[in-house]
């Protein structure tokens, strides 16, 4: 299975996004956000940092670049995709995901070990861990304060597509405590914290982001499989 | 020159901290009676030709706001800002 990771100028996070794909034993294909082609990719990571510098506002010019407008398409077709922290705000501002992340509440930059709580566990990406699963995993952002409108709010709530929400604190103020969420078809996945830096014992403060990788690949061989069951009934 | 103005703005129900942070320190300042600072951002695009204000209102929908959190105004320059 090959995970592409897309490196736009200014991303921090795409080397560990990649080892993370590699741990979890996937082939990773770095991806350049100048180029549209997506090399034949199974899913794609959007990593952290600081796309075209944050200018005008986190993920609003990366939302251009060409590879994006291929992600776009691919996305709606299925293409499973994660974005991870500037990632998260990049598929909001393509309208992947709804809702914006806007200054932390505090103004402060956070950067701490951050217990979540998953929940949606039918996703792409989250298919690994169980419902109420408390994890671990690195958060560090400035501007993390996820918003929408209630009715939107309550809309990813009434249909489980809130995947994870901070426990033991909220770092950034973001509404209901929400960590990350799912588009409708589960495919789309966009998370505030960092399960890339959470994939080896020497450099993290557990195993638990693995998860997240090691769901998409099941995920493709389910899906792969069925291809394939449904190739030799005809 | 053909300039058009764009302000954006958080929406009402945004909460805006950076202006909560200002507002906060100007008693520093001996400024007491504010109740409120909103902090916003005014965008000037020049156009080659006529200032097209259809155009520019698409930019600003597409690329300089984002209409989850923000409200923009279009206008074109007058005469005093662009000499």
């Amino acid at each position: 299975m090959r995970i592409g990771v897309v490196t736009f100028p200014g991303s921090l996070d795409d080397g560990d996004a990649a080892r993370a794909a590699r741990l979890a034993g996937a082939e990773a294909v770095r991806l350049w956000h100048g180029d549209p082609d997506l090399h034949g990719v199974d899913a794609v990571v959007l990593p952290g940092g600081f796309s075209y510098g944050d200018y005008l506002r986190c993920g609003a010019i990366a939302r251009f670049a060409p590879v994006m407008e291929s992600i776009i398409d691919a996305a709606r077709g299925g293409l499973p995709v994660l974005g991870i922290c500037n990632g998260f705000q990049v598929l909001c501002e393509a309208h992947l995901l709804p809702g914006a992340l806007t200054r932390n509440q505090h103004l402060h930059f956070r950067n701490r070990d951050q217990w979540l709580k998953v929940e949606a566990t039918n996703t792409a990406w989250t298919n690994g861990f169980t419902p109420g699963q408390e994890i671990l995993i690195p958060v560090k952002n400035g501007e993390g304060c996820y918003v929408a409108d209630p009715a939107t709010l309550d809309r990813l709530e009434a249909e489980g597509r809130v995947i994870a929400r901070y426990i033991n604190g909220n770092p950034n103020g973001s509404q209901r405590d929400i960590a990350g969420i799912t588009n409708e078809a589960g495919n789309v996945v966009g998370i505030m914290p960092h399960p890339e830096h959470a994939v080896e014992a020497l450099t993290g403060p557990s195993l638990d982001g693995l998860g997240f990788f090691t769901s998409v690949l099941r995920a493709l061989a389910g899906s792969s499989a069925a291809g394939s069951q449904a190739g030799g009934q005809q | 020159m053909a300039r058009v103005v764009v302000d954006v703005m958080l929406k009402p129900e945004i909460l805006d901290p950076q202006g909560q942070a200002v507002a906060n320190a100007l008693p520093r300042l001996g400024v007491n009676d504010v109740s409120s600072v909103r902090i916003g951002r005014r965008i000037e695009i020049e156009f080659d030709g006529e200032p097209d204000l259809d155009r520019a209102r698409e930019i600003a929908d597409k690329l300089l706001a984002n209409p989850v959190i923000e409200d923009y105004t279009v206008r074109v320059a007058d005469a005093a800002e662009v000499a």
